[in-house]
């Protein structure tokens, strides 16, 4: 604790401790004799059980740590419970699925902890360098976990284009950042607020600022910087894929939320309009493109394109219910998204993982539960109520609405019925279409994933769900203001 | 009253999904009890549904049996309560529910999945009428499509699937609109309590055409108006028969309970705005698709466009905007629910038989069917409108309340009448009437006792209602007065605007 506080670093216990961890649990891979890693997995779900323990029960108020290069609030707090949630569900799913593909490695669960803590420093990211430094920590980790199984040549590409791809938006990103440290002279998200309060949208900034949001929309995949994610998606193992769908969009959100918010908060119709841009192409895109996929890996990709198309209709109304909105619906998407990729990992025959939406054909008749579940949850991706998709949607159109945004609102309720065809379509192909060969029984652990997740998706109309849901996200989104 | 009796009848149906899901096995037994134990929960609906009829006070304006929790913060609330035009509606839901579970009595398709889809769909109607929070009735609104899409799509014919997603996407289409006038409603009043939307004191006119104009895309594809029908004969063909009824009797009529419960009293200007507008779709309607219907090979498809032309005669009741009009409007909706439901089980009856519905494939039914030729017949004659049915006092009231308003709208709308009497006879004709010449047909026997119980009771009050309107015209009568008030104010004030620029 001495050291932590000569470190200034009391607010930050929950990275440090996740860190310390992960080297603890990095040396008792690499000297143990005999095969670590399923020790080192469990290891790696306690310490991302204790992260969020130290996460939830720190202190109610805010707090900076390393001199203003993190903020702990309430947002932060919120963002990290579910980035760290996110992280464990994934490698609950990834267990049996590596151990059966036989690429199971101990390095595995260590480069998702060391992606969150990354995570962590990206939501708490209260200066341009810590932003970065989270950024890149984060997404080292997961270009590597792209190609972990490196003798897959799908993998492996969808690894290195996932990198290539990946630099050129940190490339970006750090050009913006350092125009804006030189226009505004600090790299503090506090010190850019008082100078863009004081002196307006002057365009040196203005010009960073774009530069900025170029990379974190890259990080978010948001269309026109979306062109790795199906791919990505398609390439790498299916644990992975939603080890990437869930806790890293969590996170890069935050951190586009917070960036937006508190650093260029003062001019928000100049980076309010790039984010209307952002949203309108990711909604629309990803509803049309999903149209024509056959692999179903490649469709959940065009959807979370499109999920952040609806993400960011929050951020661009720019207010204090567009926060909660987005906080709202990454609550949702990240739940949704690990059930649906649950439920992916379920479709095993022979011994073999099938990825095609045909391969769904009949599930219904096979398999009930699984059906069901499927079902609810491509329903509530389509935003039909009462399931908890509608509300996620509802709460960002709220936020839109208030703020004038009309046309965005307009284009965005019209794109969730384009969207809602290829859902219908997967629903349709379960339960209309004749039953083909049934699936190999469910893993436990997976089965658990896809059927929480299912009933928090059919149950959240109940108000004993939704409303602490809202109330937190009410309470995440009070921070910044 | 102090139980929650609204709560307990939209959710009543839930307990038989629960039932259901409890009984295990596929064989004869567990899908008798299964049948038994859906027909009872319907039929305890209904039974509990009545003393709402009962206990209400007729004479009074406002909601009554409200009940009120909160839900999602000041962002909605659950808050329940039925009037004089919610209220029929409701009991028109509980009371078709047993029939349509009679009629489904031999389905062997995934009969658990079925019952559900079913009971699930009847809590959701309810509460779609029962609901007095915007954002409440929104949900119960949309949630329907998704046991709909099911109903139609696994249990459905050949073309099922183009059908359940047609039906689908365009009720999706017309409904998000209606989402976003709901949020902006909410901001611009500050509550999604449609008892405060009805006394806010008032949108501006611009803001009102708007939200008029989301509100419509949503209940004009709901209804369905002409040009967004097309989806109605796809889904009514290919739906199963207690699908069929369902969509005809009861989500149709969402539409029409739309325009009244929001439409009309919280947009009065735009309403008078917009009122020949709706004119002109509902004459079109009327017309058009009753020479559509002359020309149908289909049985189903001939009394779905049917549907849509009635249907225009309740729009265009409705936005006559006087008491005659809105009573006509309430009352052929109610009265179409009994007479368009038995049609479609008339064909049921048939189709169980032949599994055709191609009207090409029949003739003669009278001689071997006499019961079903006199059942058949009354409900043709209902379509029609003849006076002692049901069909001719809702047709009268509004064809009477859209003369007050345009005498052209009434003369063309009244030929639609004529026109309605040609295609329904002449169905009528080449099903029961002519030879028994087909071979197929010689056999049919008639109609068996559980199909009996099923059309008995409609026929009793479709006349009844014909001969003796009265109970039905008092339920909603304080309600459609209390709803005219604003809409004669905004029209005179319209009138006002008009003659003031003419000077």
């Amino acid at each position: 604790m001495w050291l932590l506080q000569q470190a200034d670093a009391v607010a930050a216990l929950p990275e440090v401790m996740l860190a310390v961890l992960t080297l603890a649990l990095l040396m008792l891979g690499v000297f143990r004799k005999s095969d670590p890693s399923d020790i080192v997995t469990l290891g790696a779900l306690i310490a991302l059980g204790i992260a969020a323990l130290l996460v939830i029960f720190a202190p109610d108020h805010q707090a900076l740590a390393f001199h203003g290069a993190l903020m702990v609030d309430t947002f932060a707090k919120v963002m990290k419970v579910l980035a760290l949630f996110g992280s464990a569900a994934a490698l609950v799913l990834s267990v049996n699925f590596m151990k059966r593909d036989g690429s199971q490695r101990f390095e595995y669960p260590i480069l998702i902890l060391l992606a969150t803590i990354g995570m962590m420093l990206m939501i708490s990211a209260n200066n341009l360098i810590a932003l970065y430094m989270g950024l890149e920590l984060q997404s080292l980790s997961l270009y590597v976990l792209a190609a972990i199984n490196r003798d897959s040549a799908r993998a492996s590409e969808a690894g290195l284009k996932y990198f290539v791809l990946g630099a050129l938006s940190s490339g970006m990103l750090l050009y913006g950042a350092s125009l804006v440290y030189g226009f505004t002279g600090t790299t503090e998200f506090p010190g850019i607020a008082a100078y863009l309060t004081s002196n307006g949208a002057d365009l040196g900034a203005v010009f960073g600022l774009v530069f900025v949001i170029a990379g974190l929309a890259f990080k978010i995949s948001a269309v026109p910087f979306h062109m790795w994610t199906p791919d990505v998606y398609e390439g790498a193992p299916t644990p992975v894929t939603a080890f990437f769908a869930a806790a890293p969009k969590v996170a890069a959100m935050a951190l586009f939320t917070r960036t937006m918010m508190v650093a260029f908060g003062a001019i928000q119709p100049a980076w309010g309009q790039i984010i209307i841009f952002l949203s309108i192409a990711s909604m629309a895109l990803g509803a049309f493109a999903a149209i024509g996929q056959t692999n179903i890996k490649r469709l959940l990709a065009y959807s979370s394109i499109a999920n952040m198309g609806y993400a960011l209709v929050g951020l661009a109304a720019g207010t204090q219910e567009g926060v909660q909105g987005v906080v709202v619906y990454m609550i949702i998407y990240m739940i949704m998204t690990i059930g649906s990729f649950a439920c992916i990992l379920s479709m095993r025959r022979k011994g073999y993982m099938v990825e095609e939406i045909s391969d769904l054909a009949g599930l219904s008749r096979n398999n009930k539960g699984l059906a069901f579940v499927f079902a609810m949850l491509m329903f509530s991706m389509a935003g039909i109520p009462p399931l908890a998709g509608f509300f996620a949607k509802y709460f960002v159109f709220l936020a839109a609405v208030k703020s004038g945004l009309y046309g965005l609102a307009v284009i965005g309720v019209v794109a969730s019925v384009v969207g809602a065809y290829y859902y219908l379509r997967i629903v349709k192909i379960m339960y209309f279409d004749e039953p083909k060969e049934a699936f190999e029984p469910m893993d436990g652990e997976v089965k658990l994933i896809a059927y929480a997740s299912g009933a928090f998706t059919l149950l959240f109309v109940l108000p004993w769900i939704a409303s602490p849901v809202i109330a937190v996200a009410a309470a995440a989104a009070k921070s910044f203001y | 009253m102090s139980w929650p009796i609204l709560s307990v009848i939209t959710f009543l149906p839930l307990l038989g999904v629960l039932f259901i899901l409890m009984v295990r096995g596929e064989d004869e037994t567990a899908l008798r009890n299964v049948r038994w134990g859906t027909f009872w929960t319907t039929l305890v609906t209904f039974l509990i549904s009545l003393l709402i009829w009962v206990g209400f006070d007729s004479g009074a304006t406002g909601f009554q049996f409200v009940e009120e929790h909160s839900w999602l913060g000041s962002a909605a609330s659950y808050k329940l309560g039925v009037d004089g035009i919610s209220m029929p509606f409701v009991i028109l839901t509980t009371f078709l529910m047993p029939i349509c579970i009679l009629a489904s009595w031999h389905v062997t398709k995934r009969v658990k999945e079925y019952m559900i889809a079913f009971l699930v769909l009847e809590t959701l109607m309810i509460g779609v009428f029962c609901s007095l929070d915007i954002v409440l009735f929104y949900l119960f609104f949309e949630a329907g499509l998704i046991p709909m899409f099911l109903i139609i799509g696994i249990w459905g014919g050949p073309r099922r699937v183009y059908a359940s997603f047609k039906f689908f996407l365009y009720t999706l289409l017309g409904s998000v609109l209606m989402l976003l006038a709901i949020i902006y409603m909410y901001w611009t009043s500050g509550t999604t309590d449609i008892t405060q939307l009805l006394a806010h004191p008032g949108f501006t006119p611009e803001a009102q055409k708007w939200l008029w104009l989301a509100f419509f895309a949503s209940f004009a594809v709901k209804m369905p108006m002409w040009p967004v029908h097309t989806w109605l004969p796809d889904a009514h063909v290919e739906a199963p028969t207690a699908g069929s009824v369902i969509l005809a009797a009861i989500l149709l009529k969402m539409g029409g309970y739309g325009f009244l419960r929001f439409s009309l009293p919280m947009f009065p200007d735009a309403s008078v705005y917009f009122q020949d507008f709706v004119f002109f779709l509902s004459v079109i309607a009327i017309v058009y698709t009753s020479l559509v219907a002359l020309m149908q090979e289909d049985m189903k498809k001939l009394i779905a466009y049917s549907s849509v032309a009635h249907m225009g005669f309740v729009t265009m009741g409705i936005f006559a905007l006087n008491r005659q009009g809105i009573d006509g409007a309430m009352f052929q909706m109610i009265s179409h629910g009994l007479v368009s439901g038995a049609l479609f089980l008339c064909v049921g009856v048939v189709y169980d038989r032949m599994h055709t519905r191609e009207i090409a494939a029949y003739g003669g039914l009278v001689n071997n069917m006499p019961l079903y030729a006199f059942t058949f017949m009354v409900f043709t004659m209902a379509n029609v409108g003849l006076p002692g049915t049901s069909g001719f006092i809702g047709e009268f009231l509004s064809l009477m309340g859209a003369f007050k308003a345009s005498t052209w709208v009434a003369f063309f709308a009244t030929t639609g009448v004529i026109l309605s009497a040609a295609y329904a006879l002449w169905l009528y004709r080449r099903v029961v009437f002519g030879k028994l010449t087909k071979p197929a047909l010689m056999k049919l026997p008639d109609m068996t006792p559980r199909e009996l119980a099923m059309l008995l009771p409609l026929i009793l009050l479709t006349i009844f209602f014909g001969a003796y309107p009265g109970p039905i015209l008092n339920l909603f009568g304080p309600t459609v007065e209390s709803i005219i008030k604003p809409l004669n104010e905004a029209a005179a004030a319209a009138h006002l605007l008009a003659t003031a620029s003419l000077q």
